[in-house]
C-alpha cells in the first residue's frame, strides 16, 4: 500500500522534473539555434534564470525519495549506471555553472565558454535521461545481490538510444515551445519555427518507442497511457500551427508530465526488471524501506510537497512578464557597473553600449 | 589502487571541496540578509544607503561562491549510490530520510526564494524581496541541519534495528536521529563555523579596501567590517564552547577518536593535553611528546584527575567487542587535523581582536600590517573547517558507520576501479577549473567594490540591468 503510494510519488517527482526542468534543457540545447545576437542569449536564458536552479530540485529529491523509500533501487541504479550518471553530473555542473557566471563574465570570451558550457550541460542530461529510461523498461542483467552486471555499453542499445532521441527531441520541442510562450521579438519567433522542425523527429520517435515498449512491457493501462502521450503532443502540434501557443505550451507539459507516469506504469510492480532472470528484479516490495520510515517520509512528503508546489507556482506567476529586450538592459555586467563608474568619470559618453557588447 | 581506496579519495576530495564552498555560503546569505535588513530598517537614510549597497555588493559576491555550492552539491546527493552501493543498501532505510526531507523542505526553499530575491528586485515589495533572502538563508541552515543529521547518525547510530536477514539497519524512531545527542552538538557547531566563515571573507574583503584607501574608503567597507569583526568574534567563542562540549560527547560515543585526536596510546588518569608528538605506531608509544600535564583530562572530562582511554586499551576492548582486526584511525592525521583545526580557529579569532583593538583606539586605517594580515583572515576558518571535517571523518574509520559497519564493507562491488579512477581524475579536474575560476571572480568583483551609486527605483523611466542578476 505505501510501497504503491511511494511509486507513484518518485513518479510524479519524475514528471515535475520534466516538465519544468525539460524546458530548461531546451533552451539551453536550443540557445545557437534561436539567438544571434548576446542580447538575444540574455532573453533566452533570463526566461529560464529565475527558476532553473528550483526546477532542478525536482530531479534531486527523486533521488533523495528513491534512497529513503527504496533504497536497493537506488542503491542499484547509481551503481549500475555509474557512468551515465557520472556524464549527467557534469552535464548538470556545467550547465548550471554557465547559466550562473554568463552574466559576470567580463569578456566575450568567457561568455561563449559559458555559452557551450549551458548547450553541453543540456545536451547531456537530455540524452541521458531517456536513455535510463529505456534501460528500466528493457531490464538490465543483476545478480542474487541487486548488483547490476555489465558496463556502460551494454545500456547503450538502439532501444536505449531511441528513448534518448525520445527525450533529446521532445526537450527540443518543449523548451522551443516555452521561449515562443515567454520571450518576444526575433527569438521567440525563430524558437517556434525550431518547434515545428523539430516536432516530427520527435513525433515519430515517441510513437516508435510505446510501440516497441508495448512489444515488450505493461499491459493495456501503460499503453493507454502512452497513446494519450502520443495524442498529447499531436495536440499540441496542432496548436502550435493554428499559433495557440499558451495551449501549445500546456499540451507539451502534459506530454512531459506524461513520459514518466507511462514508463512507471509499464515497469509496475518492478522497479528495475532483471533481463536474465525474473526471480531477481527489483520489485516494489522487495526494494522498500521498512514500513516505519515510509510512514515517516509520508507524513513529511504529505506536509511539505503542497507547500512547495505553491511557492513554485507563486514564483512563476510573479516573473509571468514576457521577455523581451527591455528586460535584459543594454549590456551584460560590464555595462552595468563597471560601466556605471567608467559613466561616472567620463565626460561627454552618453553610456550607450553597443548591441553586442565586447 | 583499488575500488574502495579510490572511491575514498573521491568522497574525500569531493567532500572536502563541497566543504569549503558550503559554510561560505551558509555564513555569507544570512549576512547578506542582516545587511539588506538593516538597509530596510534604515531606508531613506545615509546609513540605509550604505547598507544597501553592502548588501548588493556581497550578494553579488555571495551567488558567484553559490553556484558552485549547488553544482558540487548533486554530486554528493548522488555518490552514494554511486560509489557506496553497500553502504546504501546497508543504512538506506535511516539515512535516506533525512536526505529526502533535505531537498524536499530545505532545497526547494533555498533555491526557489534565491531565484525570486536575484530577479524579483524590482518586481517585489521590499518586504517580500527581504523575506526572500531570508528564506534563502533559513534553507541552507535547514539543509545543514538534515545532512549533518544523516552524518550524525554515522558517527553515533541511534534509534535503529538490525535486520539480519535482509542485512541492513532499520529506522525505529526518527526523533532519535533527529534528535541525535551527537547531531545538538554538531549542527551549533558547523553553523557557528559557517558564521565564522562568511564573516572572514567580509572582514579580508574589507581589511583589503580598508588598507588601500585609508581614511578615504567607501563606507561600506567600514560598516561591514564592524559587522564582521562583531560576528567573527561572537561565533569563535560559540564555536569554541560547543566544540569542547563536543569533545566530551566524542570521548563518551567513540573513545578511539579522542585518543587519536590526542596521540594517547595508554589510558591515563592525569591525561596530559600533548602540544607536539611523533607517534610510533608500530610500537604503539610516542617517540617525542610535549605536553600539559592534566589537559586532556580536563578537556575530555572537566577534571585534572579523570581516566582517559589509550589507544592500545580501546583496540583491546573493540577487537574483544567487534572482533579481530584494527580500530586504530591514521593516528598522525587526526592528530594534526584536531589541532589545526583549534588553531587556525583561534588565529581567526586572534586577527578579529586585533582588528577590533585598533579600531577601538582608533587606528584602524593607519594599522597597514594589520590590515594586511587581516586580508588573509578567509583562508585561516576555510583550514579549519577542512581540518574539522577531515578530522571527524577520518579519526572514526575503519568504521563507515560507527560500530555496524565497515568502510570496506560499503563500497559498490560492481564498479571497478578504473571506472573510479576515471571519475576521480574527470571530477578532480572540473572542480580545479571551476575553482580557479570561481576564486578569479569573487576577487575581481572584490577588488572592484561596490556600485558608488544606487540604481533608480522601479518605475522610474531609466532602464537598467539590475546589479545583482545572472544573465
Amino acid at each position: 500500500m505505501l510501497q504503491g503510494f511511494w511509486f507513484g510519488t518518485i513518479a510524479v517527482l519524475w514528471a515535475g522534473f520534466l516538465m519544468l526542468e525539460g524546458f530548461d534543457f531546451g533552451v539551453g540545447m536550443l540557445l545557437p539555434f534561436v539567438t544571434r545576437t548576446d542580447t538575444d542569449r540574455r532573453i533566452a536564458l533570463r526566461s529560464i534564470g529565475p527558476v532553473w536552479d528550483g526546477n532542478e530540485v525536482w530531479l534531486l529529491v527523486a533521488g533523495g525519495a528513491t534512497f529513503a523509500a527504496f533504497p536497493e533501487w537506488y542503491a542499484s541504479v547509481f551503481s549500475g549506471f555509474y557512468i551515465a550518471f557520472a556524464l549527467l553530473l557534469v552535464g548538470l555542473i556545467l550547465r548550471g555553472i554557465g547559466i550562473e557566471y554568463r552574466g559576470k563574465a567580463e569578456t566575450a570570451n568567457g561568455r561563449h565558454w559559458c555559452d557551450r558550457a549551458i548547450v553541453v550541460g543540456s545536451f547531456l542530461p537530455a540524452l541521458l535521461l531517456g536513455v535510463a529510461f529505456a534501460d528500466f523498461l528493457r531490464g538490465v542483467k543483476m545478480d542474487a545481490g541487486h548488483n547490476m552486471a555489465g558496463g556502460f555499453f551494454d545500456l547503450v542499445t538502439p532501444f536505449g538510444l531511441l528513448g534518448g532521441v525520445v527525450t533529446l527531441t521532445l526537450f527540443l520541442f518543449h523548451g522551443a515551445v516555452f521561449l515562443a510562450l515567454r520571450t518576444e521579438g526575433a527569438v521567440a519567433f525563430r524558437a517556434k519555427v525550431a518547434a515545428k522542425r523539430v516536432a516530427p523527429v520527435t513525433a515519430v520517435a515517441a510513437v516508435a518507442f510505446v510501440l516497441w515498449t508495448a512489444g515488450t512491457r505493461g499491459g493495456w493501462l501503460s499503453f493507454l497511457l502512452g497513446a494519450v502521450l502520443v495524442v498529447a503532443f499531436v495536440a499540441s502540434l496542432a496548436a502550435l500551427w493554428l499559433d495557440r501557443i499558451g495551449l501549445a505550451f500546456s499540451a507539451s507539459a502534459l506530454v512531459c508530465l506524461l513520459v514518466p507516469v507511462w514508463v512507471f506504469s509499464a515497469l509496475w510492480p518492478d522497479v528495475l526488471p532483471a533481463r536474465n532472470s525474473a526471480a531477481l528484479s527489483l520489485t516494489v516490495h522487495n526494494a522498500s524501506s521498512s514500513h516505519y520510515t515510509l510512514v515517516v517520509m509520508t507524513v513529511v512528503a504529505l506536509l511539505f510537497t503542497p507547500i512547495v508546489i505553491a511557492y513554485q507556482a507563486w514564483t512563476y506567476w510573479v516573473f509571468r512578464a514576457r521577455v523581451g529586450a527591455a528586460s535584459v538592459g543594454h549590456g551584460g555586467y560590464e555595462e552595468t557597473v563597471v560601466g556605471r563608474l567608467r559613466h561616472a568619470a567620463s565626460v561627454g559618453t552618453d553610456g550607450e553600449s553597443p548591441a553586442e557588447p565586447r | 589502487m583499488d575500488a574502495t581506496t579510490l572511491a575514498r579519495w573521491q568522497f574525500a576530495s569531493t567532500t572536502v571541496y563541497h566543504f569549503l564552498i558550503v559554510p561560505l555560503s551558509i555564513g555569507l546569505t544570512a549576512l547578506v540578509a542582516v545587511m539588506q535588513t538593516l538597509a530596510y530598517l534604515k531606508r531613506a537614510t545615509p546609513a540605509g544607503e550604505v547598507w544597501d549597497r553592502s548588501s548588493r555588493f556581497w550578494g553579488r559576491i555571495m551567488l558567484v561562491i553559490f553556484a558552485l555550492g549547488v553544482v558540487t552539491g548533486i554530486v554528493q546527493e548522488f555518490q552514494f549510490g554511486m560509489n557506496w552501493s553497500a553502504y546504501s543498501r546497508f543504512v538506506g532505510d535511516i539515512f535516506g530520510a533525512p536526505l529526502a526531507m533535505e531537498g524536499l523542505i530545505a532545497f526547494f526553499l533555498e533555491s526557489t526564494f534565491l531565484g525570486l530575491w536575484i530577479f524579483g528586485r524590482d518586481i517585489l515589495t521590499p518586504r517580500l524581496h527581504l523575506a526572500s533572502i531570508w528564506l534563502a538563508a533559513l534553507g541552507t541552515t535547514i539543509s545543514a541541519y538534515f545532512i549533518l543529521a544523516a552524518n550524525s547518525f554515522m558517527q553515533h547510530p541511534v534509534g535503529l534495528v538490525y535486520d539480519a536477514a535482509k542485512h541492513r539497519v532499520e529506522l525505529t524512531s526518527i526523533w532519535k536521529v533527529l534528535f541525535n545527542s551527537t547531531q545538538l552538538v554538531t549542527f551549533p557547531h558547523t553553523i557557528l563555523a559557517a558564521f565564522m566563515t562568511g564573516s572572514a571573507i567580509l572582514l579580508s574583503v574589507s581589511a583589503w579596501h580598508l588598507r588601500r584607501d585609508g581614511e578615504l574608503v567607501d563606507l561600506v567597507h567600514r560598516k561591514v567590517a564592524g559587522l564582521a569583526v562583531g560576528v567573527l568574534l561572537v561565533s569563535v567563542v560559540g564555536v569554541s564552547i560547543v566544540g569542547h562540549i563536543q569533545g566530551q560527547i566524542m570521548t563518551d560515543q567513540q573513545p578511539m577518536k579522542m585518543a587519536a585526536a590526542e596521540a594517547l596510546w595508554n589510558t591515563d588518569d592525569h591525561a596530559p593535553f600533548s602540544l607536539f608528538a611523533y607517534a610510533d605506531v608500530s610500537q604503539g608509544h610516542n617517540k617525542i611528546d610535549i605536553t600539559v600535564p592534566d589537559g586532556l583530562s580536563i578537556l575530555a572530562k572537566n577534571r585534572p584527575g579523570a581516566t582517559v582511554q589509550g589507544i592500545n586499551q580501546v583496540q583491546a576492548a573493540e577487537a574483544a567487542k567487534y572482533g579481530p582486526g584494527s580500530y586504530i584511525p591514521v593516528v598522525w592525521l587526526a592528530y594534526w587535523c584536531f589541532r589545526l583545526m583549534i588553531g587556525f580557529g583561534v588565529l581567526a579569532g586572534l586577527v578579529a581582536f586585533g582588528v577590533f583593538v585598533q579600531w577601538r583606539r582608533g587606528k584602524l586605517t593607519t594599522s597597514p600590517r594589520m590590515l594586511r594580515l587581516a586580508t588573509w583572515t578567509v583562508a585561516l576558518p576555510l583550514a579549519a573547517n577542512s581540518a574539522g571535517w577531515l578530522f571527524t571523518e577520518t579519526a572514526r574509520q575503519p568504521w563507515l558507520v560507527y560500530g555496524l559497519l565497515k568502510t570496506s564493507s560499503g563500497v559498490s562491488t560492481n564498479v571497478s576501479s578504473g571506472v573510479v579512477l576515471a571519475s576521480l581524475i574527470g571530477f578532480s579536474a572540473l572542480y580545479g577549473v571551476l575553482g580557479v575560476i570561481c576564486f578569479r571572480m569573487v576577487r575581481r568583483i572584490a577588488i572592484e567594490g561596490p556600485a558608488t551609486t544606487l540604481p533608480p527605483p522601479p518605475g522610474s523611466d531609466v532602464i537598467d540591468e539590475p546589479v545583482l542578476s545572472l544573465v
